[in-house]
């Protein structure tokens, strides 16, 4: 369900303000592959980020749970603030961040371990749990997912019997298992059919209550469905370079990105005439 | 819009003409050289080999080296080269994953590390001489408090040294392969590099890993220039001890054939060479099966089956 929300990220009080964005740069190398975005994410809503190819939107979602630190080249410029913690302090632990940050990716990726594995994975890692709690853990995870009755009777089984759409609620599974605060969604239907794309959705709706999620896609139709707010990004060639940047165009309710945009480059790209 | 003219002619093969029999007949020549080769020498080493079976029995393999070859085994060999494979599995199979591990998950892709690995690559084409005259200047000359001489030590650290470019090499292509969507998975729930490494990308770099142990293994037993080099001898050697003066199979075999077959006995020199080098042979085989079916085993959990 959409909901109406014509409150702007500025007036949105400060306790339900998960992350908090101010003029972030990224770079790969010399290449600036996004320029100057501001925004902020809400609790317990689905923000999507829409945008055509390179627009950086999985550049900045990225950034969020410091997944970039993997990319020798990339450097972040600019303030990422979590629950008012600067998450590119020297004091914070990128693993820390990442158990609280949960991310689903594009491409199902369970690991080559049985369905049970591979959800008690960061659940063990996280050292929370005894080796009791584990087993409820990951009952409770599978069924947050919609994935329990179908798996309940061979959690034994390699995790890659799986179809791509029961792959990819494992994948949902294993970071729900870690009791994470946030969801990083990466397009994480562009490799299913409808029907399991459907099932991802419906299951998204279930589990806002407990996460916020932020959601890549490059489905509009998508965003619109399942979004509450929508970020739009393009990009912006630079005349000297020739290089393509991505900016930040502007952040809304859902409702009011699809209906009256505030910025012209955003009704051209919700109404498909560019991008 | 007009249709497509498809003529019969051309979906038909292109592989006709004499200029494919050709190329047909070269290949199939080159495998049956490779297999004729191959063949000959087995031939040859069964041959030769059966007479001193059927005249020493397992007495071959028990006894310690005589000085007629109707009385001669090859224990004092076959210790030093259990010695040297269980030296390099201990040693450089650990030492050599642990560089590799570091090269390709630890290390930042600076100058200084892509020259690091272009010389590690050269020193796996390095001969096997050259390692000996290292192994008699380290681990014979310097390390002596240690290795006591040229003992079946300072040969399990020569041919270690040896077969540690194979095992680095090896083990950084198999890691090199693991998917990357297997890393982010890992990194995605708060796992830090190393759980990620120990938990994810070693099991599933496993089988390359293992290929590169035996390709090491069977390297490091077939040896014989370095061990000539740190000064193995091949007389009588009652002894079989770690520190004390030592012999291999490889040594026997190079040592054995070049001996004339005396007109006495029931068998010749050569014969003793042949059936150590089959046991050489059968060793190695065994280790490479052993291989195979741990690769198998490790294979099996990664596509899920």
């Amino acid at each position: 369900m959409i909901q109406v929300q014509a409150v702007q990220p500025e007036k949105t009080t400060e306790s339900s303000v998960v992350f908090s964005v101010r003029d972030l740069n990224v770079y790969y190398g010399e290449f600036r592959a996004v320029r100057d975005a501001s925004f902020d994410i809400n609790e317990n809503e689905i923000t999507a980020f829409i945008g055509p190819s390179g627009c950086g939107k999985t550049t900045v979602l990225r950034c969020l749970n410091r997944m970039n630190d993997f990319i020798e080249t990339a450097r972040v410029e600019g303030k990422i603030e979590y629950h008012g913690v600067d998450l590119y302090d020297p004091q914070v632990n990128s693993n820390e961040v990442r158990r609280r940050i949960g991310m689903v990716f594009q491409k199902p990726n369970p690991f080559p371990k049985s369905i049970f594995d591979n959800v008690a994975y960061g659940a063990k890692l996280s050292g929370r749990f005894s080796k009791s709690e584990i087993d409820e853990v990951v009952e409770n995870a599978l069924r947050q997912a919609a994935l329990w009755d179908e798996v309940k009777d061979r959690l034994k089984a390699s995790a890659l019997g799986l179809s791509g759409g029961q792959q990819q609620r494992l994948c949902i599974a294993r970071c729900i298992a870690v009791k994470p605060d946030v969801i990083l969604m990466d397009e994480p239907c562009s490799a299913l059919d409808p029907i399991a794309t459907a099932r991802i959705e419906d299951l998204m709706q279930e589990i806002k209550k407990d996460f916020s999620i932020i959601i890549v896609t490059h489905n509009m139709q998508q965003a619109a469905r399942v979004s509450d707010r929508t970020a739009f990004f393009t990009t912006e060639i630079n005349p000297e370079s020739d290089r393509r940047t991505g900016v930040l165009v502007e952040v809304d309710s859902t409702r009011k990105i699809f209906s009256m945009p505030s910025d012209e480059r955003t009704e051209l790209y919700v109404t498909g005439r560019f991008g | 819009m007009t249709a497509v003219e498809l003529s019969s002619n051309d979906l038909r093969s292109r592989e006709k003409g004499t200029g494919s029999l050709v190329l047909g007949f070269g290949l199939l020549v080159a495998v049956t050289f490779t297999l004729l080769s191959l063949f000959v020498l087995l031939a040859r080493i069964f041959t030769q080999a059966i007479p001193a079976f059927r005249e020493r029995g397992s007495d071959f393999i028990t006894d310690t080296i005589g000085s007629e070859p109707g009385i001669s085994g090859i224990w004092p060999g076959l210790f030093g080269s259990f010695g040297i494979g269980v030296g390099v599995l201990l040693l450089a199979v650990p030492l050599g994953l642990a560089a590799a591990i570091y090269l390709e998950e630890y290390a930042k892709p600076t100058r200084f590390n892509r020259f690091v690995i272009v010389n590690i690559r050269n020193l796996a084409g390095v001969p096997a001489v050259i390692y000996g005259v290292l192994g008699l200047i380290i681990f014979v000359g310097w390390l002596k408090p240690i290795t006591n001489g040229g003992s079946v030590i300072a040969a399990a650290l020569t041919l270690s040294v040896l077969v540690l470019p194979v095992i680095i090499i090896t083990g950084m292509e198999a890691i090199r392969s693991v998917p990357t969507g297997i890393r982010e998975a890992g990194y995605g729930v708060g796992a830090t590099r190393w759980e990620v490494t120990r938990d994810h990308v070693l099991p599933y770099a496993m089988p390359g890993i293992l290929t590169g142990t035996v390709l090491a293994l069977s390297r490091a037993l077939g040896e014989a220039a370095p061990l000539i080099m740190i000064g193995a001898i091949t007389g009588l050697l009652p002894e079989t001890s770690l520190t004390g003066k030592f012999t291999a199979i490889p040594m026997l075999i190079y040592n054995w054939s070049g001996r004339p077959d005396s007109a006495g006995g029931a068998i010749g020199w050569s014969n003793s060479a042949a059936a150590a080098g089959l046991v050489l042979l059968v060793l190695v085989i065994a280790f490479n099966l052993t291989g195979v079916l741990l690769r198998q085993k490790f294979e099996k959990k990664r596509v899920g089956t």
